[in-house]
């Protein structure tokens, strides 16, 4: 039976390209960059090369890159250094939004412990803020604003330049965690006016583990772990070089392909969005247009996400789920929840993604299955009965 | 599936016991959408012996296959003897659960014993309080 991997946001598989690269590095260049001798330096000259071209796919500056252990990480430092920077200051004022990965919001919340204030904006029915709304937030003592890209569950792409060009006219900091929107939007840190970025290379096609921070030049950032002198004092440990590299590889092939890898998948992912709509009490959620070219994402009244996603699983069909069961929470989606999806329904939703090796064949049968497992769900369930016998009324 | 044991899924898979019993004797029903997870039992009761039971359930593997479990074990018992069913039983008979879904296997003992809370109350029998009490959605975490 195929497998057909539809969660492609969740991760991908490491391209040949970056995988060899992983692979040569590991054996031609596995000097300590911060030994003195000649396999050290070798191996130096390799992490800066990768760091030269990393930065140019951002259209940064080498200097402002640094090499992190993902997007967790990056989010995680990026929030952490410029709270550090506000509190000298005293300002303790943070925006962001009410979307924005764990990652983000659990460090958010830390920062609430520590004494800052923190102000989620809110989303509309798509999961969308305006620059509008980021202006009007700012206030004196507004130390950071930090706004994700593209959402992971949703798709939804914020409108970061507008965002950008009101924070650099305020003064305030802007860091928009893009770990989802790398090779799917094009990336300009310069054009966009963004400040601190985070990607993680497992999102495209590169090794797992491995992650930049991109801080514009001038940003002091706070080390997270400390120990040697590596990434100019900011963050200690040998590098990964093998990583690093095969990142840059995938990183350069993602960037350098975008208009291609969009032409062919957006009619996929809307055929896939049609096919959906037909199953009746169903909804889209996220945006029509501004949405990345390979994320669907669905939610069925009357049954749970993780039933889907096993009897998915059986037909080889590999996708990911909002519901409380799939996150180990009691809650479903916060994401889902902020775009104003009752709780009963956020529980029965279902995130698609489409890759690279996706073809027409493999939406067909997933809409086909889809169906299937949503009728056979909806047959044992309480709640689907009683909304067609009457007693409760249908919400989608 | 490292999640779940064989008989989890196979209980998930091939449910037995999904359905509704029109007129049944006993109605239950447990939990609430808004944690993801409901479960409805209905009951034949003959002669104190459940003579035929159906479940339908909103959730979960864990949730189905602990519903569709429970309800076999109790298939052709005696009332008393149904009552005695825990939750921890019903987690064994299916090979376990993971840690976090325990509370699934909770909702299908307080789903059965709510069924047959419904047939007492329906046909005025007296029945001791306490042991039908029943836990919060938060609470059932084990």
């Amino acid at each position: 039976m195929k497998t057909i991997y539809l969660d492609n946001a969740g991760t991908t598989k490491i391209s040949e390209r970056a995988l060899k690269a992983y692979v040569e590095t590991s054996e031609e260049f596995f000097g300590n960059p911060s030994s003195l001798h000649s396999v050290g330096q070798r191996a130096k000259e390799i992490l800066e090369d990768a760091r030269e071209k990393i930065a140019k796919c951002l259209n940064a500056e080498a200097r402002e890159i640094y090499f992190t252990s993902g997007g967790s990480e990056s989010d995680n430092q990026a929030l952490r250094s410029c709270a550090e920077i506000g509190k000298r200051k005293g300002k303790k004022h943070v925006i962001s939004t009410n979307v924005e990965h764990h990652a983000v919001l659990h460090t958010l919340e830390q920062l609430k412990k520590e004494g800052f204030e923190i102000e989620l904006l809110p989303v509309d029915g798509e999961g969308l803020i305006t620059a509008e709304q980021v202006k009007n937030a700012i206030r004196e003592d507004t130390c950071l604003v930090s706004v994700m890209f593209a959402n992971n569950e949703i798709g939804s792409i914020m409108p970061i330049s507008e965002i950008g060009a009101v924070c650099r006219e305020k003064g305030v900091y802007f860091h928009t965690d893009a770990v989802q929107a790398v090779g799917h939007i094009g990336i300009d840190v310069k054009e966009s006016k963004i400040d601190l970025l985070s990607i993680s290379a497992h999102k495209f096609h590169g090794p797992k583990g491995i992650g930049v921070l991109y801080a514009k030049k001038g940003i002091p950032l706070t080390p997270l772990i400390r120990g040697g002198a590596q990434e100019n004092n900011k963050r200690a440990g040998t590098e990964n070089l093998p990583a690093i590299v095969a990142m840059q590889v995938a990183l350069q092939d993602a960037c350098g392909k975008i208009g291609e890898t969009e032409k062919r998948l957006k009619p996929l992912r809307d055929a896939l969005v049609r096919g959906l709509s037909k199953i009746p009490h169903s909804v889209l959620n996220g945006p029509r247009e501004k949405r990345l070219f390979n994320n669907v994402n669905f939610c069925f009244e009357g049954i749970e996400g993780e039933g889907l996603l096993l009897l998915l699983n059986e037909y080889g069909i590999c996708a990911s789920s909002g519901s409380a069961c799939t996150s180990g929470s009691l809650d479903p989606s916060h994401v889902l929840l902020a775009i104003g999806r009752e709780h009963e329904i956020a529980h029965g939703s279902l995130r698609l993604s489409l890759g690279e090796d996706t073809t027409e064949e493999d939406v067909k049968t997933t809409i086909e299955k889809v169906g299937e497992v949503v009728a056979y769900l909806r047959n044992m369930s309480p709640v689907w009965r009683d909304k067609t016998n009457g007693k409760q009324p249908f919400i989608l | 599936m490292a999640l779940y044991s064989e008989k989890v899924m196979d209980h998930f898979k091939n449910p037995r016991n999904v359905g509704v019993i029109e007129n049944a004797d006993g109605i239950g029903e447990v939990g609430n959408a808004k944690c993801g997870d409901i479960m409805k039992i209905y009951l034949k009761i003959e002669n104190d012996v459940i003579a035929d039971v159906k479940f339908e359930t909103f959730g979960c593997g864990s949730a189905i296959a602990s519903s569709s479990m429970a309800t076999e074990m109790i298939k052709s018992k005696r009332l008393d003897e149904a009552l005695e069913l825990t939750n921890k039983a019903v987690a064994e008979a299916l090979d376990g659960l993971p840690a976090h879904k325990m509370h699934c296997s909770v909702l299908a003992e307080e789903a059965i014993k709510s069924a047959i809370e419904d047939y007492y109350k329906k046909n005025g029998i007296k029945y001791d309080q306490d042991k039908f009490a029943k836990t919060n959605c938060r609470d059932h975490e084990e």
